[in-house]
């Protein structure tokens, strides 16, 4: 009889005891805000019970994977104050104990990523958060658990930044277009004094002419000046 | 009766008469470069004349004095200044056969000054206006990865946050004031060189170099790229932005006209200005360009063609330019109310999709008169699409900061970035070309260099020059140089330069003797209209607008804006004063140039003097014209 009273108590209790270790701005619990609409648009889905159902599960799973020795299971995560907003607190209760809340940093430390870097291993703890946010096609922006910092991307340093790669590639194009030009002027300018020697003969004609007029001209007689009415002006 | 002019003796002898022009066109003396077709030169011209300031400068011109109504003082004053000045260096320049030393000193050689100033601008702007093409390949060269570097921003050292310098600010202004520039605080922290930005000016001056190796032979073939690839890029981006949202509001608000800035004289003078500097007038490099054409090209349809070229390349690029920054206005208005509707939300616990866009006014006000405490705390931004449409921007601002923020937003960006940096790197490429026209061939003319140097070694030589000096551009607190440069290398002396053109042209040459040579070189005479802008309007208008820019700037505090995470505004630029040593900098970057003018004039007079022989006018020794001779006349 006592037995059965005990059972009755404890089947009507526990629900009663959960629900008031889960209240909002409790101390151990985190609010979660969800934007599915702003996710996915037009394939926006509905939150239903089932997805609440979901976000137990996959709220479980990372307690477990972080928490390896426990097993956590879905009553172990309790819910309260759903809004139209889809927001709502979560807590979660130790699986031995069930009046004995997780404390807040353990849960955050299961949700998000470690904050040191694990050389070997470097994405698997963070994997935790990436799951949840898969489970539900969201992101970290759309699935916000209030108060938990979404951990920044490490930035990915190439062995050499890209531009220097492109300046490499326009920096030899230039060289060698002016190493080409130079060496083309130079041989154009050869070619060309080895024409003038050939007919050098005609070139001191040329000269001789032009210092008759007690003007020294060097090079070729500047044919466009031939008036020689000009210089009788004197 | 003659138009009055004043005297000026021996010209005659000094310059080739037409029956020498017909022999040389026949007999073709062979040293002169010459353009391979009419084509290549037009392309030189208009690449010359169009340039960042078409891109940059009219936009925002546009958009500040009224819009549409812009057009009205910026067509009139391209008719009334532009097309003038434009018809008299092309002409001169094709009359006379030389570069613009060789032609102000065979006017008369007490003008050989107006040549050396030219020389002088044309070197000091090429220096700025590279390091500003070396800014564009930075970034181009940073375009070849996805998603680009200035779209968000990076990680600090300890992983644990963004840069604080990036969220207070924005990623693209990071971006360009942190990893661009390593911007210091003020001009006089010099902050040491940045090895990137050196790289850069090191490949913008080789590529300069390779394309002006052998003068017009070499640039003649690279403006068939550099001058047309602008006109087809911007093609490409008009009809991709019309196709963005928000484009048309852009568009609107460049062009919706409000005709009470016509009484603003501001408007008036930034429109006399805009067209005088985007004609790249008083460089001396059109004087040179056309100085290689056969005698009877028609100079006065090149100049108008040119003219209406430019004009419809500024419009059709503010059309461009604006129905991006539309996008951008409407992506920030969105992004805006999308921030503030989320606020909303999360504050009042309601469903998503109850408050849109379309009822955002009604619900606000609705929520207001119920719980006003809780609006406030949320402090919500005002979003207006007219404040976004008006944080016009010119120069590099717009360029760096406005427009890559809005390829960030549009798919495939990396693609976008490329080509808008290559279309900004042609349009200034092609611009360095009339630069380097203008600074080497006086130099060949003055006989800087010996004769036998061959034009590659002068080209290189002005290129190592100016890269060093440019590198106080590579330094931190180089932009603020730069914006120095900008604004007195850059305007006073071209005004003085132009307007002795004018009057050396009109009143020393004689306007009479100018109509018979272009009737020999076109075939009839220049009619009224050239005839009254020549003579009265256009050198007017250059001393007006010389005037007003000279008050100005000796009236005002000299003031410079400059980015400093520190302040209390920040990011709003901080305005700060000069210190007093850089005042001696602007003498030397606006005086020097202004006063070689009268100052070479009086060295030949003194020089004159001094000397016995009195060797007087006929002293034409320029390698343009393969000309020697002297007279010398006992005194």
């Amino acid at each position: 009889m006592l037995v059965r009273i005990l059972v009755l108590l404890y089947l009507v209790g526990a629900p009663a005891l959960a629900q008031t270790l889960c209240q909002p701005n409790a101390s151990n619990g985190y609010r979660v805000r969800i934007s599915i609409k702003t996710a996915l648009g037009n394939q926006a889905y509905e939150w239903n019970e089932n997805e609440m159902f979901l976000f137990q599960a996959t709220m479980a799973f990372a307690m477990r994977r972080y928490y390896k020795t426990e097993t956590y299971n879905v009553d172990n995560i309790i819910v309260c104050n759903q809004t139209r907003r889809v927001s709502f607190w979560f807590v979660v209760i130790s699986p031995e104990n069930p009046t004995m809340l997780i404390p807040k940093a353990d849960v955050e430390k299961a949700v998000s990523a470690l904050t040191t870097r694990l050389p070997c291993r470097p994405m698997s703890n963070s994997m935790s958060r990436h799951r949840i946010n898969n489970a539900f096609l969201l992101t970290d922006r759309t699935l916000e658990f209030l108060g938990i910092h979404p951990t920044l991307a490490e930035p990915v340093n190439p062995d050499t930044p890209p531009w220097l790669i492109v300046f490499g590639v326009v920096i030899g194009a230039v060289f060698a277009g002016i190493i080409a030009l130079l060496v083309s002027s130079l041989l154009q300018k050869r070619r060309k004094e080895k024409g003038m020697m050939e007919d050098g003969q005609d070139e001191e004609d040329r000269q001789m002419k032009g210092v008759e007029n007690g003007i020294n001209l060097d090079g070729i007689y500047n044919r466009g000046f031939t008036d020689d009415d000009r210089f009788t002006k004197l | 009766m003659r138009f009055p002019k004043l005297p000026n003796l021996g010209l005659g002898d000094r310059i080739p008469s037409h029956q020498e022009l017909e022999r040389m066109e026949k007999e073709e003396a062979g040293d002169r470069p010459k353009w391979d077709n009419k084509t290549q030169y037009m392309l030189t011209c208009v690449g010359f004349c169009v340039g960042l300031g078409n891109v940059w400068r009219f936009p925002y011109l546009c958009q500040s004095h009224g819009g549409g109504a812009f057009m009205i003082p910026f067509l009139i004053l391209l008719v009334l200044e532009g097309i003038p000045l434009l018809h008299l260096e092309f002409a001169i320049g094709q009359r006379l056969r030389s570069g613009s030393v060789g032609v102000w000193t065979a006017i008369n050689p007490y003008l050989t000054g107006v040549g050396i100033a030219s020389l002088l601008v044309s070197f000091l702007v090429g220096m700025y206006y590279n390091t500003i093409i070396a800014w564009v390949m930075w970034y181009f060269f940073n375009s070849f990865q996805n998603p680009l570097p200035w779209s968000q921003c990076p990680v600090n050292a300890n992983l644990t946050d963004l840069v604080s310098e990036c969220t207070r600010s924005s990623p693209v202004d990071y971006f360009w004031y942190r990893d661009t520039l390593n911007t210091s605080t003020s001009i006089g922290d010099s902050g040491g060189l940045q090895w990137w930005m050196v790289l850069c000016l090191l490949c913008a001056w080789l590529l300069l170099y390779v394309c002006c190796l052998r003068g017009i032979a070499t640039t003649g073939k690279a403006v068939y790229v550099t001058s047309t690839l602008p006109y087809v890029v911007l093609t490409i981006f008009l009809i991709r932005g019309l196709t963005l949202k928000g484009s048309l509001d852009g568009i609107k608000f460049l062009f919706t006209p409000d005709l009470n800035e016509l009484m603003n004289p501001s408007t008036w003078l930034d429109a006399g200005a805009q067209v005088f500097y985007s004609f790249s007038l008083a460089f001396g490099g059109l004087i040179s360009f056309s100085s290689y054409n056969s005698v009877h090209n028609n100079c006065e349809q090149d100049a108008v063609i040119i003219s209406i070229i430019n004009g419809f390349t500024s419009v059709y690029s503010a059309t461009v330019i604006y129905s991006i920054i539309g996008f951008r206005a409407t992506e920030r208005f969105d992004d805006c109310l999308e921030g503030n509707i989320l606020a909303l939300l999360n504050a009042f616990n309601l469903a998503e999709g109850s408050i849109k866009e379309g009822n955002y006014a009604e619900s606000l006000q609705n929520l207001n008169g119920t719980f006003p405490e809780t609006i406030q705390s949320l402090d919500l931004k005002t979003c207006d699409l007219q404040t976004f449409l008006s944080q016009g921007v010119e120069g590099t601002g717009l360029a760096f900061i406005v427009f890559t923020e809005a390829i960030t937003k549009m798919p495939v960006s990396p693609l976008w970035s490329i080509l808008f940096f290559i279309m900004l790197f042609c349009l200034g490429l092609s611009t360095m070309f009339g630069s380097i026209e203008g600074t080497v061939v006086p130099l060949q003319d003055l006989n800087i260099f010996p004769k036998r140097w061959p034009k590659e070694a002068i080209t290189g030589i002005v290129c190592l020059v100016s890269f060093v000096i440019a590198l106080i551009f590579a330094q931190s607190s180089g932009n603020y140089w730069l914006a120095l440069f900008d604004s007195f290398a850059g305007s006073i002396p071209l005004l003085v330069i132009a307007f002795c053109e004018m009057i050396a042209v009109v009143y020393i040459y004689g306007i009479d003797r100018f109509n018979k040579d272009i009737e020999f070189m076109i075939g009839h005479k220049p009619n009224l209209f050239w005839q009254v802008t020549w003579r009265f309007v256009s050198p007017l208008i250059v001393l007006v607008i010389f005037v007003f820019y000279f008050v100005t700037k000796v009236s005002s505090n000299v003031t410079y804006i400059a980015w400093n995470p520190s302040s209390e505004d920040f990011p709003t630029l901080e305005v700060l004063e000069y210190p007093a040593w850089i005042y001696v900098i602007i003498f030397i970057l606006a005086g020097v140039p202004s006063l070689v003018v009268p100052g070479t004039a009086i060295f030949k007079l003194i020089r004159r003097c001094c000397s016995n022989k009195n060797v007087y006018g006929a002293e034409v020794d320029t390698v343009s014209a393969k000309v020697q001779m002297f007279t010398t006349k006992m005194s």
